[in-house]
C-alpha cells in the first residue's frame, strides 16, 4: 500500500460524496434493509444504512466505485453510526465490530481494484468515526446542566471497539468527523492511542469538525482555533471540517485553520444549504465553482464534499484540482 | 524550519489561549479552591453550585486566564465535586470560555476533570514524589488527555528546598518528560516551589532567592518550559496583615516574573500594584525576598505591626525603578517618558563604552525598540511616544558635544526623511507628530517648517539626499500643491517616494490627482502611527520594489473604482441648478433688523473662552478618537486620553495665568440681499454697495424634492422688497504661539510644543464659538432668547450658521479676501493671508454669519464647468484661475 504522505506531498487529494443521497436510489425496503440474515430482527431496521454493508454490499461497493471512477482519492467507510452507541437505536450494539470490519473490508477491496487499474494514483479507505448522537460535554437537559447523557470512558471504550474493526478491515487512515463536541472528538483520539499501542500500529488520523452556525463555533461552543489547540496533542495526518455549511461559508473557518496548524488541511462542505424541503440543490458546476477558492487561495490538502454531493460534484472538483498545486505545510509560518 | 521553533504553549477553553513570548504574566484565578476559600468549600459542601459557579464567574471578569480548581478536602467526595463543578462551569460560556487548571494531589481527581473538559486545560501537579515509573505513566495519560502538566519540584527524597535541588528535580523531570514520553516541552510547566519567607528560621531565608535563581536557570537552560507558582504561599507569615501580604506578592511577582516566571496563581485582590508600594515597606519586603540583610525578618515584623491591620500607607511616588540594572533604567525612562534621570543614566552609559555613539545606538535605541514595539502593538499611544521622544532627545542632546569631541558621527539612522508643509499652508500639528514619530524610530528627519515653496523642497531633498519626501498640508488648496510638487518631481527626474499626509489628503486623492503624476512611488499615510511602516518599507531595498507595486496596483484600482463611480453621478447644468434653489418663503419671512450694523473690533480674555471648548478635535489632533467627554472613560485610550488631558489643563492654566494667548477678533454685520441667485449684495448704511459674496450652487442631480443649495439662498433676494443682512468675523489667538512652541523646541520639548499650538487652535475655534453667541443673542440680537449648553453649542443646536470658507458650504479660499476687505481684517486684527489664502497666524479662525431660521450647513460636493465658467466672469478673473482655486470641487 502507498503511503498517504507522499501522495499529499504531490498533490491533493480528493475525497468521496455523499452516501446517503447514493443509497435513496437504490429505494430499499425494510425487506432489503434485513436480508436474510435479520429477516426475524424483533424490530424495524430501515433507515440504518451502515447495516447495508452486511445486508447489501454490492450496493455499497457500487457506491465507492461511482466515486472512485470519478476521480476521488479517498473514500469514507459506511460506517457513520457504527458505534455501540448510535447502533443501541437499532438495538444493534452487538454488530458493531462487524459493521466496523466490513464495510472497511468492502470499501478496500474496491480501492484496491482501482489502484490496480492505475497504480499512478493510488486510492485510498478511511475509515469514518461520527461523532455518535450523544455530547459529552454539553446537557442535554436545559433543567439539569451538569447533566451528561454520555461519559468520556462510554465514548472510549465505543470508539476503540470502531477502531479495531475499521483498522482490522483495511483502513488506509481513520477519519473522526463531523465533531460537534470536542471532547466526544478527545475521547474517540484516547481510544485509537489506546489501539495503536496495543496493536503496535501507526494509522494517520484525520480530524474533521463541524460548524453548525453563523457563530462560527462548533455546536459546543468553541472557536476554529480553540477546537484546534484541543485535538492538537495527538499528531493527526490532517484537520479540517466538513458538512453543516456550503462550501462558502465554510471558507474562512477552515481558513482560520490552515493559518494555525503544521497538519494538513481537510474540508469537505455539503453541497449548499438546505432549500425548505430539504433537498441540497447546489449544482456540481455551481460547487465546483466555490471549491476553485479554495484552491486559488492555497488552504487545502484533501477537498470533497459532503451531505447533498454526488459523483457529479465529485468528478468537477476532481477535474479543478488537477491544475493546482497542495497546500504547503511549510507555507504557514 | 519555524514552525518548530515556536513552540508556544496553547491551552483553550471555548477559546484559545496561546503563550508567546511576547504575552504577558498569565493569572490564574485561585478562588475556586477548597483548600484556599473557606467559602468556596462550604458553598461546595452545601452543594450551593450556583453560588460556587459566581465564583468562577467573578474570578474571569476579574481577568483570570485560567481558573484553578481544586476540590482536595477530606470529607469532599473530591472526583464528583470535580466533575460536578466542571461539568456546570462548560455550561456557563462566559466562565467556559477560559482554560481550566485542574489542580489536586490525588490522581483520580485529576482524571475524572480530565474525562469532562473539552478544551486543553492544565493538570496541577504530578512530580517525581511516587517515583520514575508512575511519573512516566501518569504523564502519558495526561498526555493522551490532551493537557499540558504542571510538575512540582518533588522526587523520591522529598520537596526541593534549595536552588540546587529545584534545578536538579526540574532537570530531571524535564528529561523524562522529553526523552521517555515524548512531551512536548511547551506544555510543561514547573513548579519551583514557592515557600514562606520571614518566618524567623534560618533556613527559609532564601526560599524566594532560590525561587527567582530557579526560575531563570529553568527558563535558560529547559527548552520551551513554562514557570508557575502558588504566590500567596511567600507571605504565609503575615497571615492576618493584609497590607504586608499585598506588598509581598507583588514584590515577590515583580522579581519572580523578571526572572522568568510567566504564569501563577494569584488573588488579584491581595495584590497591591508595585509601584504603589510605600517605599520603606517595599525596602523591607525586598530585604526579606532577596535576602540583603540578616536583621532583614526583625525589620519587617517590626515594621509591619506598624502597618497591621487596615493600614494601607498613603501612597508615594515610587522610584524603585532606579534599582533596576542600567538598560533597564534606561528602557523605562524612555517607555514612561520620564527624564528625570535620563542624564545620569546616559553618563553611566557613556562611561562603559568605548565610543559615546555605541550609547545611542545600544542603550537608547533598545529603548525605543521597545517605545516603538508598544506603539506598534497598540500598548503605547502616541502621546506618550512624544513624551518618550522628549527623553530620547534629551539623552542626546546630552551625547553630542561628547560626540562631537570624537569627530565621529557616523550614526545609522534607519534613513533620511524630508517633512515639509506645503507652500501657503501653515500647520504643522501633525506634521510635527509623524516628525517625532520618525525621529523616535531612528530617522533623520530633516524638517523645513511650514510654507515651504516646491522649489526649496526640491532643492533640499537633492541636496540632503533623502531617502523619502514627506509632504503635509491641511488646507484643500495643499492638495493642488502636492499635486504640483509631484509634476515638478517627475519632470526632473527625480525618483525619491513621496508620503503624503494631512487632514484634508485622503488615499483617494493621492491616488486620483497624485500618482498618475508621478511614476515613482507616491504613498498616503493615514496616521502618524501608520509612517513608521511605510517609511520602513520605502527605505529598504529590499522591500522597496515589490511594496512600490502593491501601492501603485492598489491606487490603480482605487483611482480605476473612483472614477468609474464619480462617472455614474448625473449633474444639473447649472441654471436648472439654480432653478432648484432652495426656496424660503419670504412672503412670511421678514429678517431682524439687528442692533448693530457695521464693523467692530473685539477682545476678550482666554478665561471666558474655557467654557466654549469642543475639546472632541483636540483628542483628535492626537491622534485618540472618541468623543469628549466619554473618551476620558474609554477602554482603550481612556488612560491616555486623561493624561494628556490633565497636561492640556496643566497647561491651559498658564496660558490663562501667564497670558500667552490673546483673543482679537473683528466682526461685521451689513444690510444685504441676495442678487442673480447666487451672489450676496452687501450695502452700507446708505444702501451703497460695498462688496459682494459669491457663492456656489451644488450640482449634482438630487432626489425628488431635494433642492441644490446655495449659501445665497438663506438671503432674501433682492426683489422681494425686503431688507434682508449678512455677517463676516475673524477671530485669532494665534499671536505668541510661534515664539512660545520654538522655545519648547528649543528644550528639546516637542510634547509641549504640540500641546500649546493644539490648544491655541482649541481656542480659536472656542472664541468664534463664544462670539457667535453673542452676535446671535446681543450684537446682531435675532435670537436673544436663546439658552443653550456647551454640548447644545458644540452640537450647534441654535439658530444660524456661521460657514467657514475653505470649508464645505464655500470652499472658495477667493471669498476670505472679500471678508479681509469688508472689515480690514489685517488691521484690525493682524491676521493677514498667505499666497494660498490661508490665514496667519494658523490659529485663526473666519467666516460669514447667517441669520435665517431656515439656513443650514451642507456639502457643495462637485461643481461642473459651466458653474466654473460662470463663476469666472462674476469673480471677474480667468478660466484658469477659477478651475485651479475650485479644483478640488471640479468633477471630471
Amino acid at each position: 500500500m502507498r503511503d498517504i504522505r507522499k501522495e499529499l506531498e504531490k498533490r491533493i487529494l480528493v475525497m468521496d460524496g455523499a452516501m446517503g443521497t447514493m443509497l435513496q436510489q437504490y429505494k430499499f425496503t425494510e425487506e432489503d434493509f434485513r436480508g436474510e440474515r435479520f429477516k426475524d430482527f424483533a424490530y424495524p431496521v430501515q433507515g440504518n444504512n451502515d447495516l447495508l454493508s452486511l445486508t447489501q454490499p454490492k450496493a455499497i461497493a457500487e457506491v465507492h466505485a461511482a466515486y472512485f471512477e470519478v476521480g476521488a482519492d479517498i473514500v469514507e467507510t459506511n460506517t457513520f453510526s457504527s458505534t455501540t452507541i448510535a447502533m443501541a437505536d437499532y438495538h444493534m450494539e452487538d454488530l458493531a465490530y462487524e459493521l466496523n470490519f466490513e464495510s472497511a473490508r468492502i470499501a478496500k477491496e474496491v480501492a484496491e481494484e482501482f489502484t490496480r487499474k492505475n497504480p499512478e494514483k493510488p486510492r485510498f479507505v478511511a475509515g469514518a468515526m461520527g461523532p455518535t448522537n450523544k455530547t459529552a460535554s454539553m446537557s442535554p437537559d436545559v433543567n439539569d446542566p451538569g447533566f451528561r447523557a454520555i461519559t468520556f470512558d462510554q465514548l472510549r471504550i465505543a470508539y476503540k471497539e470502531q477502531a479495531e474493526g475499521l483498522i482490522e478491515g483495511g483502513s488506509d487512515v481513520l477519519l473522526i468527523e463531523t465533531v460537534f463536541d470536542t471532547l466526544n472528538a478527545k475521547a474517540a483520539l484516547f481510544a485509537i492511542e489506546e489501539v495503536k499501542e496495543a496493536k503496535g500500529v501507526d494509522i494517520p488520523i484525520m480530524v474533521s469538525g463541524t460548524i453548525t452556525d453563523a457563530s462560527g463555533r462548533t455546536l459546543s461552543g468553541q472557536t476554529p482555533e480553540a477546537f484546534l489547540v484541543s485535538i492538537s496533542h495527538i499528531p493527526l495526518l490532517s484537520v479540517g471540517f466538513n458538512c453543516a455549511l456550503g462550501a462558502d461559508q465554510l471558507l474562512p473557518y477552515v481558513k482560520q485553520l490552515a493559518q494555525n496548524t503544521p497538519f494538513y488541511i481537510s474540508a469537505y462542505p455539503n453541497a449548499g444549504l438546505p432549500n425548505h424541503f430539504g433537498e441540497y440543490d447546489q449544482t456540481a458546476e455551481e460547487m465546483q465553482a466555490l471549491i476553485k477558492t479554495y484552491l486559488d487561495e492555497h488552504v487545502v490538502n484533501i477537498i470533497g464534499g459532503c451531505c447533498g454531493t454526488t459523483p457529479d460534484h465529485i468528478k468537477l472538483i476532481a477535474d479543478a484540482v488537477k491544475e493546482y498545486k497542495p497546500r504547503k505545510i511549510a507555507e504557514l509560518v | 524550519m519555524e514552525a518548530s521553533e515556536k513552540r508556544y504553549l496553547k491551552l483553550s477553553g471555548l477559546e484559545p489561549l496561546v503563550v508567546t513570548p511576547e504575552s504577558n504574566f498569565i493569572n490564574v484565578g485561585e478562588r475556586t479552591n477548597v483548600t484556599g476559600s473557606r467559602r468556596f468549600l462550604r458553598l461546595i459542601k452545601e452543594e450551593k453550585y450556583d453560588e460556587a459557579l459566581e465564583v468562577a464567574r467573578s474570578q474571569v471578569e476579574g481577568g483570570a486566564q485560567i481558573v484553578d480548581v481544586n476540590m482536595d478536602e477530606g470529607m469532599l467526595d473530591g472526583v464528583y465535586a470535580m466533575t460536578t463543578f466542571l461539568n456546570l462551569m462548560a455550561a456557563e460560556p462566559d466562565i467556559a470560555r477560559v482554560p481550566v487548571m485542574i489542580d489536586s494531589s490525588k490522581w483520580e481527581i485529576i482524571e475524572a476533570g480530565l474525562k469532562v473538559v473539552q478544551g486543553k486545560s492544565i493538570v496541577n501537579s504530578i512530580s517525581l514524589k511516587e517515583g520514575e515509573e508512575e511519573f512516566i505513566q501518569r504523564a502519558k495519560q495526561i498526555k493522551r488527555y490532551g493537557a499540558a502538566v504542571i510538575v512540582m519540584a518533588f522526587d523520591e527524597v522529598g520537596q526541593a528546598d534549595t536552588y540546587e535541588r529545584r534545578i536538579e528535580i526540574c532537570k530531571r523531570s524535564y528529561d523524562v518528560l522529553v526523552e521517555k514520553v515524548n512531551f512536548p516541552p511547551e506544555d510543561i510547566i514547573f513548579d519551583p516551589n514557592i515557600f514562606p519567607v520571614a518566618t524567623g528560621m534560618d533556613e527559609h531565608r532564601k526560599n524566594a532567592i532560590d525561587f527567582f535563581r530557579a526560575t531563570k536557570w529553568i527558563r535558560e537552560n529547559l527548552p520551551h518550559a513554562h514557570v508557575s507558582g502558588g504566590v500567596s504561599n511567600v507571605s504565609f507569615s503575615f497571615r492576618g496583615n493584609n497590607a504586608v501580604r499585598e506588598a509581598m506578592h507583588s514584590a515577590f511577582l515583580y522579581h519572580a516574573i523578571k526572572n522568568g516566571m510567566d504564569m501563577g496563581i494569584v488573588n488579584p485582590q491581595m495584590l497591591e500594584v508595585y509601584d504603589d508600594i510605600p517605599e520603606d515597606l517595599l525596602e523591607r519586603v525586598e530585604d526579606v525576598l532577596l535576602d540583603r540583610r540578616d536583621d532583614a525578618t526583625e525589620r519587617l515584623m517590626a515594621f509591619a505591626e506598624t502597618v497591621k491591620g487596615n493600614g494601607k500607607v498613603a501612597e508615594k511616588q515610587n522610584q524603585e525603578w532606579r534599582d533596576g540594572a542600567l538598560q533597564d533604567r534606561i528602557t523605562h525612562a524612555l517607555v514612561k517618558g520620564i527624564d528625570e534621570f535620563i542624564e545620569i543614566d546616559v553618563e553611566e552609559a557613556r562611561q562603559n563604552v568605548n565610543r559615546p555613539i555605541e550609547v545611542i545606538e545600544g542603550h537608547l535605541m533598545n529603548g525605543m525598540n521597545v517605545v516603538g514595539d508598544l506603539f506598534g502593538s497598540g500598548k503605547m499611544f502616541l502621546p506618550q511616544v512624544v513624551k518618550s521622544a522628549r527623553v530620547m532627545k534629551k539623552a542626546v542632546a546630552y551625547l553630542l558635544p561628547y560626540i562631537e569631541a570624537q569627530k565621529d558621527g557616523n550614526s545609522r539612522s534607519a534613513g533620511k526623511v524630508l517633512m515639509a508643509t506645503v507652500k501657503g499652508d501653515v500647520h504643522d500639528i501633525g506634521k510635527n507628530i509623524v516628525s517625532v514619530v520618525l525621529g523616535c524610530n531612528n530617522y533623520e528627519v530633516v524638517d523645513l517648517g511650514v510654507m515651504v515653496p516646491p522649489e526649496k523642497i526640491i532643492q533640499t531633498a537633492i541636496d540632503e539626499n533623502v531617502d523619502i519626501i514627506g509632504l503635509s498640508g491641511l488646507i484643500t488648496p495643499s492638495l493642488d500643491e502636492m499635486v504640483y510638487l509631484a509634476k515638478e518631481l517627475e519632470k526632473q527626474n527625480i525618483s525619491i517616494p513621496i508620503m503624503i499626509g494631512g487632514a484634508t489628503t485622503s488615499r483617494a486623492h493621492t491616488a486620483v490627482k497624485i500618482a498618475p503624476e508621478y511614476s515613482k512611488t507616491v504613498v498616503h499615510v493615514n496616521d502618524a502611527s501608520r509612517a513608521v511602516t511605510v517609511a520602513g518599507n520605502l527605505v529598504n531595498p529590499r522591500l522597496l520594489a515589490p511594496y512600490a507595486v502593491s501601492v501603485r496596483a492598489e491606487y490603480d484600482k482605487l483611482r480605476e473604482g473612483f472614477l468609474n463611480r464619480s462617472k455614474k453621478k448625473t449633474f444639473l447644468a447649472i441654471n436648472d441648478a439654480r432653478k432648484n434653489k432652495y426656496k424660503v418663503d419670504w412672503e412670511k419671512y421678514t429678517p431682524n433688523k439687528p442692533n448693530f450694523t457695521g464693523v467692530k473690533t473685539i477682545e476678550v480674555s482666554i478665561d471666558e473662552l474655557e467654557n466654549y471648548i469642543d475639546w472632541t478635535p483636540f483628542f483628535r489632533s492626537w491622534d485618540l478618537h472618541g468623543k469628549y467627554p466619554a473618551i476620558l472613560e474609554d477602554g482603550v485610550v481612556g488612560e491616555q486620553a486623561r493624561s494628556l488631558f490633565t497636561d492640556a489643563k496643566e497647561m491651559f492654566a498658564k496660558i490663562k495665568s501667564e497670558k500667552w494667548l490673546k483673543a482679537t477678533g473683528v466682526l461685521g454685520i451689513f444690510p444685504a440681499n441676495q442678487i442673480n441667485d447666487d451672489d450676496i449684495e452687501i450695502y452700507n448704511e446708505n444702501g451703497n454697495v460695498i462688496g459682494k459674496f459669491l457663492t456656489l450652487r451644488q450640482q449634482s442631480q438630487k432626489t425628488k424634492g431635494a433642492p441644490n443649495i446655495a449659501l445665497a439662498d438663506f438671503i432674501a433676494p433682492k426683489d422681494s422688497g425686503k431688507t434682508d443682512y449678512v455677517g463676516a468675523f475673524c477671530v485669532t489667538t494665534g499671536f505668541g504661539v510661534d515664539e512660545i512652541a520654538k522655545k519648547y523646541e528649543e528644550a528639546l520639548d516637542d510634547y509641549s510644543s504640540i500641546m500649546i499650538k493644539a490648544l491655541a487652535d482649541r481656542c480659536a475655534e472656542a472664541f468664534a464659538e463664544y462670539l457667535h453667541e453673542r452676535v446671535r443673542k446681543e450684537i446682531w440680537g435675532y435670537d436673544a432668547g436663546e439658552e443653550l449648553s456647551n454640548e447644545e453649542l458644540i452640537k450647534e443646536s441654535y439658530a444660524g450658521i456661521r460657514p467657514a470658507p475653505g470649508y464645505p458650504a464655500c470652499p472658495d479660499h477667493l471669498e476670505k479676501k472679500t471678508i479681509w476687505e469688508l472689515l480690514d481684517v489685517e488691521k484690525n486684527t493682524g491676521v493677514i493671508l498667505t499666497d494660498s489664502l490661508a490665514m496667519w497666524p494658523a490659529s485663526s479662525v473666519s467666516g460669514y454669519y447667517f441669520a435665517n431660521p431656515e439656513s443650514k450647513y451642507f456639502g457643495l460636493g462637485k461643481i461642473k464647468q459651466d458653474q466654473v465658467e460662470d463663476y469666472a466672469e462674476r469673480r471677474d478673473i480667468s478660466i484658469e484661475e477659477a478651475n485651479k482655486w475650485l479644483n478640488p470641487n471640479i468633477a471630471d
